[in-house]
């Protein structure tokens, strides 16, 4: 199982992966239509002003969010994590749960986080594909 | 093996809500080929039951409020039976239902929930539309009596309460609330936070009756202990819950307030586990045993249960209070317990206020906002010392930076 | 303002159109030329900062910036131009010393362009390097001057020390502290990875890297900063910095801003102390003093590794490198005149020294003339750009060559040329950790990597042209050159023909 993975040492916190990972979502076909928008993404940086870094979901092997969730909105297909957006009343029990802070709702109250760019056309994570320093990597490791 | 090793476990569920999914999927985490049977009385799958106020809302439908796929209990392999359970026998490992006969199990789970406490208020027998606010069913009943006249009276301005008026009050003429506390959710806000939700309940039409409680009815009248008397077409009662332990004790378990159980969610009868609203297990923070009727912790007590019902043996000891509810696009979270050293933070009409004990964050609540407040709760359910990070940074905000970056690499960068 | 005011060389546009405001141009500007404007919602920016470095422009998602040339121009002449005035607006301004970086950019000749590689054709036929083994190795330092053998008749291995390198590029000296830690890294990986070797530059060498040992040149300059036994002993090969191409005849100087924590103990002076190399070494005045100086480093390093003397390319190189080859040093390093540096004074860079490829040939005529040339290995720098210009530095006589600027372009570096203000957007001219952080090591190694096995592939095609297969076969071979549009001066001087003859 392939997983996103962030290496803080190269991270610049330039945000490039909200936009891209907000672009990757939007459904747009060109960047240039996020114009005047506020972005949704879902991975956001932390940091200070020495240390930056890319937070998004981690999959859980537990998933303390998928057993709270009250509408049994999200689930563990295979190894992914997944939120079904029909489902979701954006209680936020699930952002009261998650260790990470790894979730956050979209412009409509509904929740979403990382879903590793599976279901758009990305290929690989936007992120990933996007980060100028190769801080955000899409690896197997260690199973 | 011998052939009593090989043989085919017996599992029984009663009740079929979220602690009954939650031992499903323990059982079945464990054991493929067992046979589970789950005794549902209300006769409906597995649906969310804080959902009916968003239903009432419009905000979704049944068959979105379901809780698993519709598919889940044949791939669980799972046979509901949708009957009430009278009895059961511990002794001969039975259990008795109304029109379904006898059910033998090796592993039983009562996981019955509670039911809506209905106070003997004089005169409630004369007030003829009257509701409680627990089951789809009565918010399908109580949908049915709405028009957009109709005057709404709630008693007890606890979390079902208020979520049912938030729920109907797009449909209504008017709410009024009351509750013998005197402020709003009191059990899980206090004074200050308490009058934050209020203001934005009664900015959205919500009108509140508090420190004051019903003396008696007559018909569609309430008349309240300190005099005043209000008029109503629908009354609805959300004073409280009660855990549904009648079948626990007649199989002979310990309740109290609830079932009694160990972190193994075991009863004090053999092969009998409870998980869910109905059972009383330990609270972490506190050591005692608490009910925590919140639906997170009748997943885990649920899961636990049939993990361990399938012979496994794992411990839930991690059982805090946390609620996130919102009220009007207005959200609170809380966790843990209020004891200790406060520190508040008042900016832009939220609020937090993180309650600090002997080094480790011992419960908060916030309002208004919505970030990550997932990694303050991990620092009650772990028992992170606050020591270990950078808490100046940390309680401004809730951010994975105070956390020293060898942690940081271990919880993102995949360094083991 | 006013008199002082000196219109900024660049101007930044921006593509409403296309932005969005992203921020991320702002965060990735050091000299802060990128604004938001909360209340108008637009991102500003402020020219008079720009130094062209094209970080923001490579960075920006919607490709909504490009740095374009001002064409607000000075009235001009062919004697007066925009940046001989400008310079002398700077000078009036600030009362000093005018400081640049990297090499000459003056229009003087560059001589690589001016020669032409022969191929074969019909007789001697080509080579495909696809097909047929091609060898780019080379050994440098002393040559053995015969054949010995035992009294069996068996060959002795009679070889002084020497270096092997894969290809005939090394990475030259540029100094930690000078370039980040994370350029070094890279440099040092990426040298181990192509079995090549990179320079230390007058740093020292940091803990982190000694065990890239194997394939680093350990530098000792007239600061001899960082210098002491275990680094002497760290390296394969120990360089004496005489003097370097950018800015023959005087020292360095590191400012203390640059002397931060790692460097100030790689280094070996204290932390915010300017770190001055004085012009000469003070105990150099002779060639005598030079050999001195050589042995002294041999016998520190029980003669187990070839010490190399690197000076810049100036006017009478070959006389200086014909006493170099007889003062012990197995390897004589020149520096041409368009060779980088991270800051020397503006006047110094762009008129002191001669051109590499005059200077390589003068030497090597000199050496052989005077039968030294097997001594030593000459390795050339200065500006070397490319497989070709390698190629035609070979012919001329070179046994390998330095290249330091196109690693640093491989690293990132858009040439901005303004590493002397610390604030290197590429995270390679600096020691601020937030910009040292933007060179990832795994993509400059993997980059560097690239453009040397591209290098090597187009040396191995170049040769193959050539008919010849072997990097030892084209040293000194300036049959295979011929001059375009030089004089006979300049043609003898190469001895080289002309296109044509």
């Amino acid at each position: 199982m392939k997983r996103i993975f962030v290496n803080e040492d190269w991270c610049l916190g330039c945000h490039l992966c909200e936009y891209n990972c907000a672009f990757a979502n939007s459904g747009l076909t060109d960047m240039t239509d996020l114009k005047g928008k506020r972005i949704y993404p879902r991975i956001h940086i932390e940091g200070n002003d020495r240390i930056s870094f890319a937070v998004s979901c981690r999959h859980c092997t537990d998933p303390i969010c998928v057993k709270s969730c009250i509408a049994g909105a999200i689930s563990k297909d295979g190894e992914v994590v997944k939120i079904d957006k029909e489902k979701c009343v954006g209680c936020l029990t699930c952002v009261l749960v998650c260790p990470y802070g790894a979730l956050a709702p979209n412009e409509n109250g509904v929740m979403q986080k990382c879903e590793l760019c599976l279901e758009n056309s990305c290929g690989e994570p936007a992120c990933v594909s996007g980060c100028p320093n190769r801080a955000i990597v899409y690896e197997q490791r260690g199973e | 093996m011998n052939s009593e090793v090989n043989k085919v476990k017996h599992y029984v569920i009663i009740g079929n809500c979220v602690a009954a999914v939650g031992c499903i999927e323990g059982i079945r985490s464990k054991d493929s080929e067992g046979e589970i049977t789950v005794i549902s009385a209300e006769k409906r799958p597995a649906y969310c039951r804080p959902l009916i106020s968003y239903y009432l809302e419009g905000m979704t439908d049944i068959e979105k409020m379901s809780y698993r796929p519709a598919d889940f209990y044949d791939r669980m392999k799972c046979r509901v039976v949708y009957d009430t359970a009278t009895d059961i026998d511990s002794k001969h490992k039975k259990i008795h239902t109304e029109n379904s006969g006898e059910f033998a199990y090796d592993s039983l789970c009562i996981a019955t929930g509670s039911s809506a406490f209905v106070p003997p208020f004089e005169g409630l027998e004369t007030v003829k539309k009257k509701f409680c606010f627990m089951t789809l069913d009565d918010a399908l009943a109580l949908e049915n009596a709405l028009t957009d006249k109709t005057r709404v009276f709630i008693v007890g301005a606890g979390l079902i309460g208020l979520k049912c008026a938030e729920g109907i009050a797009q449909r209504v003429g008017k709410i009024t609330v009351c509750d013998m506390a005197d402020r709003v959710l009191s059990s899980i806000l206090d004074e200050s936070c308490a009058s934050v939700m209020q203001k934005q309940l009664e900015e959205n039409g919500i009108d509140f009756m508090l420190g004051d409680s019903v003396e008696r009815f007559d018909k569609n009248k309430a008349f309240m202990k300190n005099g005043d008397e209000i008029e109503f077409d629908i009354l609805v009662l959300a004073v409280g819950v009660r855990a549904r332990t009648a079948l626990a004790c007649k199989a002979g378990c310990r309740t109290d307030r609830g079932i009694i159980i160990d972190k193994y969610m075991k009863t004090d009868i053999p092969d009998i586990f409870a998980a869910g609203d109905c059972a009383q297990g330990d609270d972490m923070l506190s050591g005692e045993k608490r009910i925590i009727a919140i639906m997170p912790n009748a997943y885990f007590q649920g899961f636990t249960a049939g993990e361990n019902m399938a012979g496994a043996y794992e411990a839930f000891d991690k059982a805090i209070a946390m609620n996130s509810i919102g009220f009007f696009g207005l959200n609170v979270m809380t966790a843990g317990k209020y004891d200790g050293e406060k520190y508040v933070q008042l900016d832009n009409g939220s609020v937090k206020q993180l309650y600090i004990k002997d080094g480790y964050l011992n419960g908060f609540i916030i309002i208004g906002g919505k970030e990550r407040a997932g990694i303050y709760t991990n620092f009650i359910r772990e028992r992170i010392p606050l020591d270990t990070v950078d808490f100046e940074t940390l309680k401004r905000v809730a951010s994975n930076i105070a956390f020293s970056n060898e942690t940081r690499r271990k919880k993102f960068g995949g360094v083991v | 303002m006013g008199v002082e005011f000196i219109f900024p060389e660049f101007e930044v546009v921006r593509n409403e159109n296309r932005c969005i405001a992203c921020r991320v141009c702002e965060r990735q500007c050091a000299n802060e030329v990128h604004t938001f404007s909360a209340e108008k919602d637009i991102m500003l920016s402020d020219e008079t900062k720009c130094v062209n470095c094209q970080r923001c422009v490579s960075l920006c998602p919607t490709r909504a910036l490009k740095i374009v040339k001002s064409d607000c121009t000075l009235r001009e002449n062919a004697n007066w131009q925009n940046d001989t005035i400008k310079e002398i607006y700077k000078q009036a301004n600030s009362g000093g010393v005018l400081l640049s970086s990297m090499g000459n950019p003056k229009p003087f000749p560059v001589y690589w362009d001016r020669i032409l590689i022969n191929a074969s054709q019909v007789t001697n036929p080509p080579i495909d390097p696809l097909r047929e083994p091609m060898e780019t190795r080379v050994f440098l330092g002393k040559k053995p001057a015969g054949i010995e053998r035992d009294e069996n008749g068996q060959l002795k291995n009679n070889l002084p020390v020497h270096l092997e390198l894969s290809m005939p590029i090394m990475f030259s000296a540029m100094s930690y502290g000078s370039i980040s830690y994370n350029a070094h890294a890279a440099l040092a990986r990426a040298a181990t990875e192509l079995g090549i070797l990179y320079n230390t530059g007058e740093g020292g060498l940091h803990e982190d890297f000694y065990c890239y040992g194997e394939n680093t040149i350990v530098q000792v300059a007239s600061g001899r900063f960082g210098v002491h036994e275990d680094y002497l002993k760290a390296g394969a090969a120990i360089e004496i910095k005489m003097g370097q191409g950018a800015k023959p005849g005087i020292g360095g100087h590191l400012p203390g801003e640059k002397i931060v924590d790692d460097v100030s103990r790689t280094r070996m002076i204290p932390e915010g102390s300017d770190a001055i190399s004085p012009a000469p070494h003070h105990d150099i005045y002779s060639i005598e003093d030079l050999r001195q100086l050589v042995f002294s480093l041999k016998e520190a390093t029980q003669y187990s590794k070839p010490v190399i003397v690197k000076v810049a390319a100036v006017h009478n190189i070959a006389a200086i490198a014909s006493g170099i080859a007889r003062s012990g040093a197995d390897i004589i390093a020149i520096d041409g005149f368009r060779g980088g540096t991270g800051a020397a004074p503006t006047r110094i860079r762009d008129n002191v020294g001669i051109p590499i490829e005059l200077a390589l040939a003068s030497v090597d005529r000199r050496l052989r003339d005077e039968g030294i040339r097997n001594n030593v290995s000459l390795v050339v720098g200065g500006s070397v750009r490319s497989a070709s210009d390698v190629v035609k530095a070979i012919a001329l006589g070179a046994d390998a060559c330095y290249i330091a600027t196109a690693a640093l372009l491989a690293l990132g570096c858009h040439l901005c040329r303004t590493c002397q203000s610390g604030r290197c957007n590429w995270g390679i001219a600096t020691q601020k950790p937030e910009l040292v952080k933007r060179l990832n090591p795994d993509i400059g190694c993997e980059r560097l990597v690239n453009l040397m096995n591209a290098w090597r592939h187009e040396i191995k095609e170049l040769m193959g042209g050539m008919g010849i297969n072997s990097i030892e076969a084209l040293k000194g071979n300036r049959l295979m050159l011929r001059g375009v549009g030089l004089n006979q001066k300049e043609l003898e001087i190469l001895g080289i023909s002309h296109a044509g003859e």
